[in-house]
Order: structure tokens, then C-alpha cells, then sequence
């Protein structure tokens, strides 16, 4: 007979074993990729050009990801940061605010190729903003829009509430009381709700597929109206169409370079929620 | 007096940033309904042949390749998921639960661009050499999915665990139960609506997941109804994402491809209501 002792060593074990696959799993990615990837970051493979495919190196692919997330960020940043302060300081408890709630929930689950494929139809075609930078930005910006609209919501409701009693006690109006008090402590978690939506939109790659480029650009966009490369598309493009020893180098330092620089926003990201919630010892997120 | 005005005038324009989403969801549905319901018919829901070149739009074969895919490597992420969970909640030292927690939930967004390649390189010449077929296959589809959803379901479930109060840990304990009795007959009870809802959070992510599968499970470009786990499937995902590009705007072919995103947003709503309503069962039941 199986002793309660002798069982719980068992599942004891086993739950060590499980977890270990899980965290092996996870990070023999990262390590392989960074092993793999390592020797291709020479700063000629950082600031030159695409040619014939294959050769040359990522540098409008880099540019072109920061000109997407960052048009993405003009239109989801403040539009985030505003209806959170809507929903955390004025939102009566209603049918509507109810409603609005929904909306925001539903599209944070939408599935990202829905999004590119409303993109190509909505932005590219009725629009006419075409195949642009323009287009994958605000693409976008339309799928991490829920998630700065819930991170800045969460910072904001953990400001402390005798933080806008005394504002408003001294004679502040709402909206002073909002932009200088409510808005400046929750700023820290703000930030890190807004770099944890810009990691998402990093990394992401049907909608900007769809909307913004083949990735294979050597150019950069004179205008917010041209075709832009990204790091994730063209990583696509040339791990999964070029076969030769080439294309597949230049694929390991593409996935590195895109890796890093998503590891380096999560990594800011907790950094300053950290030193935020020692400061204020308050709880969010 | 304009003081006041000035404030309503800023309540009003919040009002307005906030209903963004609103209108985003809307104009989605709008936009999707348009372009894909012409193409939506009794074929497209119950054929068996997807051949664009000849204009047969089924898409069966798709659908079912979809929740094989998903449901398989749900399977797996919640045989491994779920366990760690259980580990870093009730077993793992404070300090090992911290630096284990902080990097799945560092690795929560992880580019799924970036685990395709891994997938591509790495996993499937290893099938193709050790198992057989030609490596892309519906088995590589699980492994890589499951590897994509599991800091999700680690990180959501672990959470519920954690939520129930430590008073009833020590109520069991203090009864004489061993630390796994207290698990199976007090925490997973008790955390069982947020397990559901990171389950099945999962698998809505799995299934609306498009670029990590598309490049590792072959899309032949006549996709049939799978019989081995090391046949090359097709789903609603990489199926856009390929056809789209060469679609003609305003083709049957570009319509059924479209009608293809709304049964997939369907299903995916479907799921989501579902832990939606899971998780709201949850908050109620107050402590």
C-alpha cells in the first residue's frame, strides 16, 4: 500500500518535473536563438540595407518596427490614457459605462489576423491609405488599444483616494485634480501599461503583413504613406522562402535583434513598475 | 461659470476617447460582414474541397484541421500548465516562485514570429529524422502552440490559486491532510473558475494564433481531413494570411477568404463570452 507520505513525494516529483519542461521549454528558445544569432550582430548586419533577397543587412527592418510601433503608440498611447481616465474618474455606473467595458474587452479579444484583415479592407482599400506605414500603424494600434486603455485604468485606480480628496479640498477643479494629481502619481504605471502594449505590438506579425510592407523594403518611408520593412515580416519572409545558408543566418539575427528588443521593453517595463510600487506600496497589475 | 463649461466640455471629449473601442469593434464587424457574407453559403459552411484555383470554397476540411490543432495543444498546455501552476503556487520556495513567475510572465508575449522560426529550425527536421513524414506536421502545430500558450495558462491559473485565502490552507492542514489532499480537495475547488477561464482563454488564443502555426504545419494548398498527427494541415489562420496576398480584390476567392475571419471571430467570441461568464461567477462569490 501506498503510504500518504510515499504519495506525496510522488506528485511532489512530478509537479518538479512538469514545471521543469515548462521553464526548459521556454527558455531553450530564447537561449538557442540568442546562440545562434549572436555572431550575426556585427554593426554591418545592423545598418545596412536588404539586397537580392538574402544579402545585406536589417537596418531599415530596425527603423521601420520603431516607425510602426511608434505611429501605433500616437494613436493607442493617448487614446488609452484618455478613456481610462473616463472610465476611472467620470463613468457613472450605468448601462453605458457597462457597455463601454464590453467594447474594450471584446476587442482585446479579437484575434490579431482579424485586425489585419479589417485593416486591409477599412485603412488600406476604403480609406485609401494604401499598403503604408500609415495603415500597419494604426492597425496597430486598433490591438493594443484595449491593453492601454486596461493598464492605464489600473494605475489610476490605485492612486490612493485621499490623494484627490485633499486636491480637491484645496479648491482644484475635476479636471485639475485629474491632470495634476490622479495622472501624475499613476504615471509610472501608465508607462509600464503603455511599453508592455508596445512589446505586444513589436512582435506582431499578420497585421502588419497585411497592412504595412513585404519587409523586404532597402528603403526607408519618405512619408507616413509608403510602404514600410519590419523586423517580424521580413524574418517571415526569408526564414520561410529563402533556403539557402544566407537567408537562414540573417533569419537567426533578425529573430535575435526582434527577441532583444522585446525582452528589453518587458524587462524597463517591470523595472519601473517595481521601483513604482515600492514607492507608492500600492498593488496593481 | 466657463470654469463649468470647460469641465463638461472635457467630460465630453473623454467620453469620446473612450467610446474608440466602440466604434474599432464596430467598424470590424461592419467591415468583415461586408467583404465575407456574399461568399458565406450552404458550400462554403458544408463543403469538403477548399481549391481556390477552381473555385471551390469549403471549408470543413479548415475547420476541423482548426480545432484539432487548438484542442491538441490545449491538451498538452494543460497536462504541463496547469501542474507548474500547482508547483509554484502551493510547493515552490517564495524567492523560486518569484524568478519562475517574473519569466513566464516576461515571456507571456513572446513574439510568436520568433517561436515559428524556433519551430521551423529546430522541431521539424527533429520529427522529420526521429518520427517521419516530412516534419511539418499537425504534431509540431501542438508542440509549438502548446509552448505559446503556456505562460498564459501558468500565469492565469497560478493566479487563481494564489487568490484563495491562506486561512483555508491552514483550516485543512490543521485537519491532518497532506499538502496534496488540500490541492485536490481545497484549491483546485476553490480556484476552479479561474483555471476554466485561463483554459479557455488558451484556446481562443490558439485558435486565433496565425503566424507561430503557419510555419510549422506545411498548408498544403489542397488541405484534406487529417488522419495522422504527422499530416500536413491547413487552418482558418494561415489560410488568410497565405491566400490573401494573391487574392483579387473582389473575388469570390478574397470574399470566402474574409468569411473565413468571421467564422473564426465567431468562434473566438463564443469562447471569450464563455470565460467571461466563468470568470464573472468568480467575482461574485465573494470570500
Amino acid at each position: 500500500m501506498v503510504t500518504e507520505q510515499k504519495k506525496e513525494k510522488i506528485i511532489k516529483a512530478f509537479l518538479y518535473l512538469t514545471t521543469s519542461i515548462s521553464i526548459i521549454a521556454l527558455l531553450s528558445i530564447v537561449i538557442y536563438i540568442v546562440i545562434n544569432g549572436a555572431y550575426m550582430i556585427t554593426p554591418e548586419f545592423l545598418t545596412t540595407a536588404p539586397y537580392k533577397f538574402e544579402m545585406g543587412g536589417i537596418f531599415p527592418q530596425i527603423i521601420g518596427t520603431l516607425l510602426l510601433v511608434g505611429v501605433c503608440m500616437c494613436f493607442a498611447g493617448p487614446m488609452g490614457v484618455l478613456a481610462a481616465i473616463y472610465l476611472t474618474e467620470y463613468a457613472p455606473n450605468n448601462i453605458i459605462t457597462k457597455t463601454l467595458r464590453f467594447f474594450v474587452e471584446s476587442l482585446a479579444g479579437i484575434p490579431s489576423i482579424i485586425i489585419g484583415l479589417f485593416g486591409l479592407a477599412f485603412l488600406v482599400y476604403y480609406m485609401h491609405f494604401r499598403i503604408s506605414l500609415l495603415s500597419g500603424g494604426l492597425a496597430l494600434g486598433f490591438m493594443i488599444l484595449p491593453w492601454t486603455v486596461r493598464a492605464s485604468e489600473e494605475a489610476i485606480r490605485a492612486v490612493p483616494f485621499s490623494y484627490r480628496e485633499a486636491s480637491l479640498a484645496l479648491g482644484a477643479s475635476k479636471w485639475q485634480t485629474i491632470k495634476n494629481v490622479s495622472v501624475q502619481a499613476a504615471f509610472p504605471g501608465i508607462i509600464t501599461g503603455l511599453l508592455l502594449g508596445l512589446g505586444k505590438a513589436i512582435g506582431e506579425t499578420a497585421v502588419v503583413l497585411l497592412t504595412a510592407g513585404s519587409g523586404l523594403e532597402s528603403f526607408l518611408p519618405r512619408s507616413v504613406f509608403e510602404p514600410v520593412a519590419s523586423l517580424p515580416v521580413y524574418l517571415y519572409m526569408i526564414a520561410t522562402q529563402g533556403h539557402t545558408s544566407e537567408a537562414y543566418t540573417r533569419a537567426y539575427g533578425a529573430a535575435l535583434v526582434l527577441l532583444m528588443i522585446f525582452l528589453t521593453i518587458n524587462i524597463f517595463a517591470s523595472i519601473v513598475r517595481n521601483h513604482y510600487v515600492k514607492k507608492h506600496k500600492v498593488r496593481f497589475g | 461659470m466657463r470654469r463649468q463649461i470647460r469641465e463638461k466640455l472635457i467630460e465630453r471629449g473623454l467620453f469620446g476617447a473612450a467610446s474608440t473601442s466602440i466604434i474599432i469593434v464596430l467598424l470590424i464587424v461592419l467591415f468583415m460582414v461586408l467583404e465575407g457574407c456574399s461568399a458565406i453559403n450552404f458550400n462554403f459552411l458544408f463543403g469538403y474541397e477548399w481549391n481556390p484555383s477552381h473555385e471551390k470554397f469549403g471549408i470543413v476540411t479548415i475547420v476541423i484541421s482548426t480545432f484539432y490543432i487548438g484542442l491538441g495543444a490545449l491538451a498538452i498546455s494543460i497536462c504541463i500548465g496547469i501542474p507548474s501552476a500547482i508547483f509554484l503556487s502551493e510547493y515552490a520556495h517564495e524567492t523560486i516562485r518569484n524568478i519562475i513567475k517574473s519569466s513566464v510572465e516576461m515571456l507571456v508575449g513572446i513574439p510568436s514570429i520568433v517561436l515559428g522560426f524556433f519551430g521551423l529550425i529546430v522541431l521539424i527536421p527533429l520529427i522529420r529524422e526521429n518520427i517521419g513524414g516530412r516534419g511539418e506536421s499537425i504534431l509540431a502545430g501542438w508542440i509549438i502552440l502548446s509552448i505559446m500558450t503556456l505562460p498564459h495558462i501558468i500565469s492565469l491559473s497560478e493566479d487563481a490559486m494564489r487568490a484563495v485565502p491562506n486561512s483555508f490552507r491552514e483550516g485543512s492542514v490543521a485537519l491532518g491532510a497532506t499538502k496534496w489532499q488540500t490541492v485536490i480537495k481545497l484549491i483546485l475547488p476553490n480556484a476552479k473558475s479561474g483555471v476554466l477561464a485561463s483554459i479557455i482563454l488558451g484556446m481562443s488564443s490558439a485558435i486565433g494564433e496565425t503566424m507561430a502555426v503557419l510555419m510549422v504545419i506545411g498548408n498544403p494548398n489542397i488541405p484534406w481531413i487529417p488522419n495522422s498527427i504527422l499530416d500536413q494541415v491547413r487552418v482558418m489562420t494561415s489560410t488568410i494570411v497565405i491566400e490573401i496576398s494573391y487574392a483579387v480584390w473582389g473575388s469570390p476567392h478574397q470574399q470566402s477568404l474574409f468569411a473565413i475571419g468571421v467564422v473564426l471571430f465567431i468562434f473566438v467570441a463564443i469562447m471569450t463570452s464563455i470565460a467571461r461568464i466563468v470568470v464573472k461567477g468568480e467575482i461574485r462569490r465573494k470570500w
